[in-house]
């Protein structure tokens, strides 16, 4: 008895989660430019709109620009962080971590709006990706940490030890040791914090200028509901990409597990 | 001239004195312990040779050259760690070449001394396997084979052994003497099992609380230890109360005898007499000569197979002492409970400063 009715209620929370998602394709492939059933059959216009539209092209290009930057810097700041919390004892050392990871709870809105008065009002500059960039490290590194304080909390600080006890200088040792063996823990937080910036809406809409990542981009194509199936087309093929990105953010951190003959005790995916 | 010379080295960990004034020489090709329980400070005294911690006090010279401010990597040790840290994504042919990357060998000349390595440990043909595939023990010969292939001044082990089983433990122990005597190098072990540290040793050094308390040789260390603690934590040892009054020693429980000056450790006055437990014997199950007699109650017994220990309460004295006896072919056990006449020899009666 009880069992059905937990049966009936996952049944329905999964439905309520996915059910808007799987309307994405459904819509995508519909032929007919109104967002209601009855579908009107089966067309592949929408994604063909969607190859020849240039201002959207320009669109992916800035938001994948700004992805690829954004996580290299987050992860690069992510190892510093994750290492130093893992290997060293310093004063004020739960303070400072504290702060870097704080950004995760941070409302996205008060990013976004303190960023833009410090570029705009204080720096006096003008906005543009720099400043996207910018808020989406703020963002990102707390997720990177996370993921690579895993990775080197597992580490027996004897490895890197044992480089440089058999002659490595501590750059050779970090590089040649502790690199290798957390790099399953860097490529995991690079997809993330990727996915994590590539549909980030709220700061870039504040911070963007004049030329839009993609998010904003569609937001935009919202007030002409004739372009609606083209932004259906388009998140089809943006989900298809995020879990294409998490699959192997989770395979890679999977493998990192087990090279470093750990048992496996749960993850993000 | 001694390979390896510390004196007055001092160590702290924040408000925690952690070395309390080391001084120790260790010869070049000499298989060296440092045995104490745990938290002594083997470990750190350890990586004080290793170059992972600084000194905050003292000197220490390895070869004659004063190591304040050198790197691991430029001191003629090699480390053994107590987890091997062998490197998972490397194979244990690569574990083992890690160190030659930087000298100036060329690649056949490598591989030739990385089989050699290899060889040496029992590891022939092993080249290729990768780490995870290998049991403890073979790891532990990867970590030895590493290290060894830089043919170190000194190689250093902390605790090797504590993670095998049993019988693994035992193949090692006469494995790595063996290895010491093949290759010449100062080995300088980390344990706290006192056996192994007498098995295996030239010279032991006990520590307590970040000093040493005695450095010898092991039958030294057994027979003549500096103090009741190095007596205590080496093997069993019987503690009776006793006083000494010119030249003759009255112990608890046991009687009157008289002792040599070897057998007096520590100042005279209010002692106390330790006696080994294989020092005594019950003359029930195996009679001596020239022994002295005390009686007593056999208060529990421990059968071992090949020795049964005899707890015995004597007359007077709190708790009970410890008589061991090797079982023979036909010697009988006794019954807990029955009285027991116990032979002692003046002889192996060591006096401590109470
Ligand atoms: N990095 C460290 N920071 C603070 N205390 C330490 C550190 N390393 C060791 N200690 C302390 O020093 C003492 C000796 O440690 P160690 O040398 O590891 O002992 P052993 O190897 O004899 O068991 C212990 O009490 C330990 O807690
Ligand atoms: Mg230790």
């Amino acid at each position: 008895m009880s069992r059905r009715w937990l049966l009936l209620y996952v049944v329905l929370y999964m439905a309520l989660l996915y059910a808007p998602i799987a309307l994405l394709p459904i819509f995508a492939f519909n032929d007919g430019q109104v967002i209601a059933f009855p579908l009107q059959g089966f067309s592949t216009r929408w994604f063909e709109g969607l190859w020849t539209n240039r201002t959207l092209h320009s669109a992916l290009w800035n938001s994948l620009v700004v992805a690829v930057i954004s996580s290299v810097l987050a992860v690069v700041l992510g190892i510093c962080a994750a290492r130093a919390s893992a290997r060293y004892a310093f004063r004020g050392q739960g303070a400072v971590m504290g702060m870097i990871m704080v950004p995760l709870v941070l409302p996205e809105i008060i990013v976004g709006v303190s960023v833009l008065i410090v570029v705009n009002t204080v720096l006096g500059l003008p906005l543009g990706l720099w400043a996207v960039i910018a808020a989406h490290v703020l963002i990102c590194t707390p997720f990177a940490v996370a993921v690579l304080s895993g990775a080197f909390q597992s580490l027996d600080p004897a490895m890197e030890e044992a480089a440089r006890d058999l002659g490595e200088t501590p750059w050779g040792a970090f590089r040649t040791v502790t690199l290798p063996l957390v790099a399953p823990g860097i490529v995991a937080s690079l997809l993330i914090c990727f996915t994590i910036s590539l549909d980030e809406f709220i700061i870039a809409f504040f911070l963007t200028g004049a030329s839009p990542t993609l998010p904003v981009y569609i937001w935009g194509l919202l007030r002409f509901p004739a372009d609606l199936p083209i932004v259906m087309a388009l998140g089809t093929l943006l989900v298809l990409a995020s879990i294409v990105l998490l699959t192997m953010a989770e395979i890679f951190r999977r493998r990192g597990a087990a090279r470093a003959g750990r048992k496996d005790s749960g993850g993000f995916l | 001239m001694s390979l390896i010379d510390l004196s007055g080295v001092q160590k702290w960990y924040g408000e925690y004195h952690a070395l309390r004034g080391i001084d120790l020489q260790i010869a070049a090709g000499e298989f060296f312990s440092l045995l104490g329980p745990s938290g002594c400070g083997k470990t750190t005294l350890l990586r004080t040779i290793a170059g992972f911690e600084g000194i905050d006090a003292g000197t220490l010279r390895i070869d004659g050259l004063d190591m304040r401010g050198v790197t691991p990597d430029r001191r003629p040790t090699n480390m053994v760690f107590q987890s091997y840290a062998i490197f998972p994504h490397l194979t244990v042919a690569q574990n083992v070449a890690y160190g030659l990357r930087r000298t100036a060998d060329g690649r056949e000349e490598k591989a030739r001394r990385v089989g050699e390595a290899l060889e040496m440990v029992g590891l022939g043909g092993y080249g290729g396997r990768r780490p995870h595939e290998l049991s403890g023990g073979q790891r532990q010969r990867v970590a030895l084979a590493r290290a060894l292939v830089l043919r170190p001044k000194v190689l250093l082990l902390d605790e090797p052994l504590s993670a095998l089983d049993r019988k693994m433990r035992e193949t090692m122990q006469s494995e790595l003497r063996r290895l010491q005597r093949q290759v010449g190098i100062t080995f300088i072990l980390v344990t706290h099992d006192q056996e192994e540290a007498l098995i295996m040793s030239d010279r032991v050094a006990v520590m307590f609380e970040g000093a040493i308390a005695q450095v010898a040789s092991p039958q030294a260390l057994y027979s003549r230890p500096a103090d009741r603690r190095v007596a205590d934590f080496l093997g069993a040892m019987n503690f009776l109360p006793a006083e000494v009054r010119d030249g003759r020693v009255e112990i608890a429980g046991l009687g009157a005898c008289e002792v040599e000056p070897e057998q007096v450790i520590g100042a005279g006055g209010m002692a106390e007499a330790g006696m080994r437990p294989e020092a005594m014997t019950m003359l029930d199950v195996q009679p001596g000569e020239g022994l002295r007699e005390a009686a007593g109650t056999i208060a529990d017994r421990a059968y071992y197979g090949d020795m049964t220990y005899y707890m015995v309460e004597l007359p007077g004295v709190p708790g009970h002492v410890t008589v061991s006896m090797k079982n023979r072919p036909g010697s009988a056990v006794l019954d807990v409970g029955a009285p027991a006449r116990i032979g002692w020899d003046p002889r192996a009666v060591l006096l401590f400063p109470a």
